[in-house]
């Protein structure tokens, strides 16, 4: 054979090289065109989404929400529990889908010294915007974090994260949270407050709410919505539907009412509406 | 050969210590899994199927795991329809560990066998067993 | 050659034990954290960065910095850094293998960070921080490695090598580049949003890292008699002083950018480091002390009489080093959380676990840089004669 040890490991090294750069370059110039899965590459993981597709967005009514008098917290209820959110004691590590902010804190760049009394006393939910053209895909190395071409909900494939929380440092809006431990820890001794239709985390990946594509799967609306729809006269606070629909429920809300995004100058595009 | 009696030797014991397994074990072979499926939900089935058959799942269950949860998670694919033309969610949690509620006595006895641990119910819950108390882990 | 590395005296057996004991520690440290988790150090859901990604950023500055040296003496023939070029190589070797460990403990689902290969996603810094990073470090090593051989064996270097050495050049200045672009395209980060960011990340890279480099050959003069020449030195030492000086320039462009335009945004990442903000002021002293480590690095480089005093250039360039640490690391990662999108204050510290994990990588680096330094200084000091000095 006559091949000796330098020469093989030059090699060895090179073919390393440009087997491991082969891969990423067809994946960079024909992204899918690798995958063992018979079906067609799907473009759009990383693009927007085609103008003519859904995205889902939500209006919170806050006016609503500082209506009540007793602290309602229905939505954020419905969502951790459906969702196997832990409670967990530290702050420092919570972990948290949806959760009441005052205005101040929603909106710090629009707050003034003379906001108005309901406004300055009340709180209400704020949550993950599903942007149209979100930061934290942007820099998510995995695509574990990711813009369904469906229906504009931007997903988290826990299967996927590493935890390298560049898309939590990235989120202008502080959306997403980490499991800086095993989330099972905060369960033990109430196993029976899982929801088992769900799964859990493990530590170490990032989370957020996600509009609940499993839910709309079956037809439903997401937790928080459903769950404030059921108070009644009293709630009714969540409009959720497709932004890109002119006749949808949300399209009419939009139209007659005057709503805020958080943080627009920034070019994010969230599909969360704010009647403040 | 130079340093003959430490290299001999040497070697001796490299290969002992690399053969271990094959010789400490030698003369006891262990059990062939049994993984049982009298769970009561199959036990009220009229027919008893998987989504797949017995042999594809004994050698592809894990890519078809594999294979749909990227689908549901990625592709937004919640459907798998069988061979049958039955149609099932794709979910280990709520389709697979719905009938196959045992996990001590069905995944644990292959995987235990085989020496793998997969991750999955780090996240998905496993159903709970009457037997010992569950640990959550 | 890596077995003139296991030839020494007792001190250096006795460092190389003293390096693994500390990096013992804290591999146990680390495998606590990978049972239990990243809850075992300080960061929050706030300041989700802390100590690893720090160290991680401020020591891409100091591997770029061998660009520092390899410009003079290879594009333009800069003859006195021929003996130095080498440490500086060797340094970047060092560095960016920590900085990819401090990555890999960074990590919540380490298993999985093969993922970044599996899934190239061109649109995320993260993907091209990693290409970058490990092409320098393979520049490094079959640049260094085979310049020493040729050393060794008393010819010039391979002629495919120019190549390689040339490519050494952008490639350092992009490796600093991108890790700033990891900071400065963050648009809910206003501290970090700026157009300067490369070029403060670059302008400390080239103080940090050369005073670091001067100060291990003034240690390597000291236990081996090797000496890189004492016109390298203070080349070296002069352009320390003109990139902290710059340094520090730029850090007052954005003091003057913030508090001229009083934007909130542009002040409140300032304020919280340099004053204190909503009552929260942890990291005050910690940026006054560099500053003042500034002061006195500058001046101490600056000033010909002290600076050619190996004493007083040792104490400036350990001051510099120090300052831009505190302020790379500390300040700008730590700083840049601080006020949270919803303009709350959450405040950081340490714990002890990813202290040590962190001060074990720094003994990883020590243990690589040692060996290395090790083999140089046998290369260089062997059948000595007919080499130049």
């Amino acid at each position: 054979m006559g091949v000796n040890r330098r020469e093989f490991l030059k090699l060895a090294g090179c073919s390393a090289l440009f087997g491991l750069g082969g891969a990423s370059a067809f994946e960079i110039l024909r992204p899918g065109a690798l995958d063992a899965s018979a079906e067609a590459p799907h473009h759009g993981e990383a693009a927007a989404p085609a103008p003519q597709g859904k995205q889902l967005g939500m209006v919170v009514d806050v006016r609503k929400c500082m209506a009540q008098k007793d602290g309602c917290t229905a939505c954020i209820q419905a969502c951790h529990v459906t969702h196997n959110v832990p409670s967990i004691p530290n702050l420092k590590e919570e972990v948290k889908w949806i959760w009441k902010t005052p205005y101040e804190q929603a909106f710090p760049e629009q707050y003034h010294e003379f906001v108005d009394d309901q406004l300055k006393a009340g709180q209400f939910p704020i949550l993950c915007n599903h942007c149209a053209d979100p930061p934290c895909v942007r820099v998510c190395p995995t695509k574990a974090t990711f813009k369904r071409p469906e229906d504009g909900i931007v997903m988290m494939d826990m299967h996927r994260c590493i935890g390298c929380r560049f898309c939590m440092a990235g989120c202008p809006y502080g959306a997403r949270s980490f499991n800086w431990r095993d989330p099972r820890t905060y369960f033990v001794g109430k196993e029976d407050q899982m929801n088992k239709d769900y799964p859990t985390r493990t530590m170490g990946v990032v989370e957020k709410c996600t509009f609940c594509p499993e839910r709309l799967a079956k037809g439903q609306l997401p937790a928080c919505v459903e769950a404030c729809q059921k108070l009644g006269e009293k709630g009714n606070a969540l409009v959720f539907g497709d932004l890109n629909d002119p006749d949808s429920e949300i399209r009419q809300v939009l139209r007659t009412n005057k709503t805020l995004r958080r943080k627009a100058e920034l070019g994010t595009k969230p599909s969360v509406f704010f009647i403040v | 050969m130079y340093d003959e009696k430490f290299i001999i030797p040497g070697l001796v014991i490299f290969v002992g210590i690399f053969t271990f397994p094959l010789w400490v074990q030698m003369g006891k072979a262990a059990p062939v899994p049994e993984p049982k499926i009298d769970t009561p939900v199959i036990q009220a089935m009229a027919e008893k199927k998987c989504v797949q058959s017995k042999l594809y799942m004994r050698t592809d269950h894990m890519q078809m795991l594999n294979d749909w949860r990227d689908e549901v998670v990625r592709e937004a694919k919640r459907q798998f329809v069988s061979p049958e033309g039955k149609e099932y969610d794709k979910s280990l949690q709520l389709t697979c560990m719905n009938c196959h509620s045992n996990k001590k006595d069905f995944c644990d006895k292959c995987h235990n066998y085989a020496g793998v641990a997969p991750y999955c119910w780090d996240c998905h819950i496993q159903p709970q067993e009457p037997q010992a108390p569950k640990e959550t882990m | 050659m890596i077995e003139k590395a296991l030839r020494g005296d007792e001190r250096y057996w006795g460092w190389i034990i003293f390096l693994l004991v500390i990096i013992g520690v804290g591999f146990g440290s680390y495998l606590y954290q990978l049972n239990v988790g990243l809850g075992i150090t300080g960061m929050s859901r706030d300041v989700s960065w802390g100590v690893y990604i720090a160290q991680f950023t401020y020591l891409v500055g100091v591997a770029a910095s061998a660009v520092m040296l390899v410009i003079p003496l290879y594009l333009h023939n800069y003859k006195k850094y021929a003996q130095a070029v080498i440490f500086g190589e060797f340094l970047a070797i060092a560095a960016v293998t920590m900085c990819m460990l401090f990555i890999i403990v960074d990590i919540g689902q380490p298993a999985r960070i093969l993922n970044v290969l599996l899934h190239p996603t061109p649109n995320s810094i993260l993907f091209w921080d990693m290409i970058v990073l490990n092409g320098y470090l393979l520049l490094n090593i079959v640049v260094g490695y085979n310049s020493l051989l040729a050393y060794r064996k008393d010819v010039p270097p391979p002629g495919w090598l120019k190549p390689f050495i040339y490519l050494s050049i952008p490639w350092a200045i992009s490796i600093h580049t991108v890790t700033a672009f990891l900071y400065a395209g963050l648009p809910g980060r206003h501290m970090w949003l700026t157009a300067i960011m490369a070029p403060r990340f670059l302008a400390s890279a080239f103080a940090s890292g050369p005073a670091l480099l001067i100060l291990l050959l003034l240690l390597v003069h000291r236990l081996t008699r090797f000496d890189v020449g004492r016109d390298a030195v203070q080349s070296l030492a002069k352009t320390v002083c003109y990139a902290m000086i710059i340094n520090v320039f730029f850090l007052g462009m954005e003091f003057f950018t913030g508090f001229y335009s009083n934007i909130p945004g542009h002040m409140h990442g300032l304020e919280y480091l340099f004053a204190g903000l909503h009552g929260h002021a942890q990291l005050v002293p910690w940026m006054w002390t560099a500053a003042v480590f500034a002061a006195i690095g500058i001046l101490f480089l600056i000033t010909p009489p002290l600076r050619r005093n190996h004493g007083w250039l040792a104490v400036g360039c350990a001051s510099i080093f120090l300052g831009t640490w505190i302020d790379k690391g500390i300040g700008l990662v730590i700083g840049g959380f601080v006020p949270s999108p919803l303009d709350v204050v959450t405040e950081y510290n340490a714990t002890f676990p990813e202290i040590a994990i962190a001060v074990a990588i720094w003994g990883i680096g020590a243990f690589i840089l040692t060996v290395l330094y090790k083999v140089t200084i046998a290369v260089k000091t062997e059948g000595a004669p007919h080499h130049a000095a």
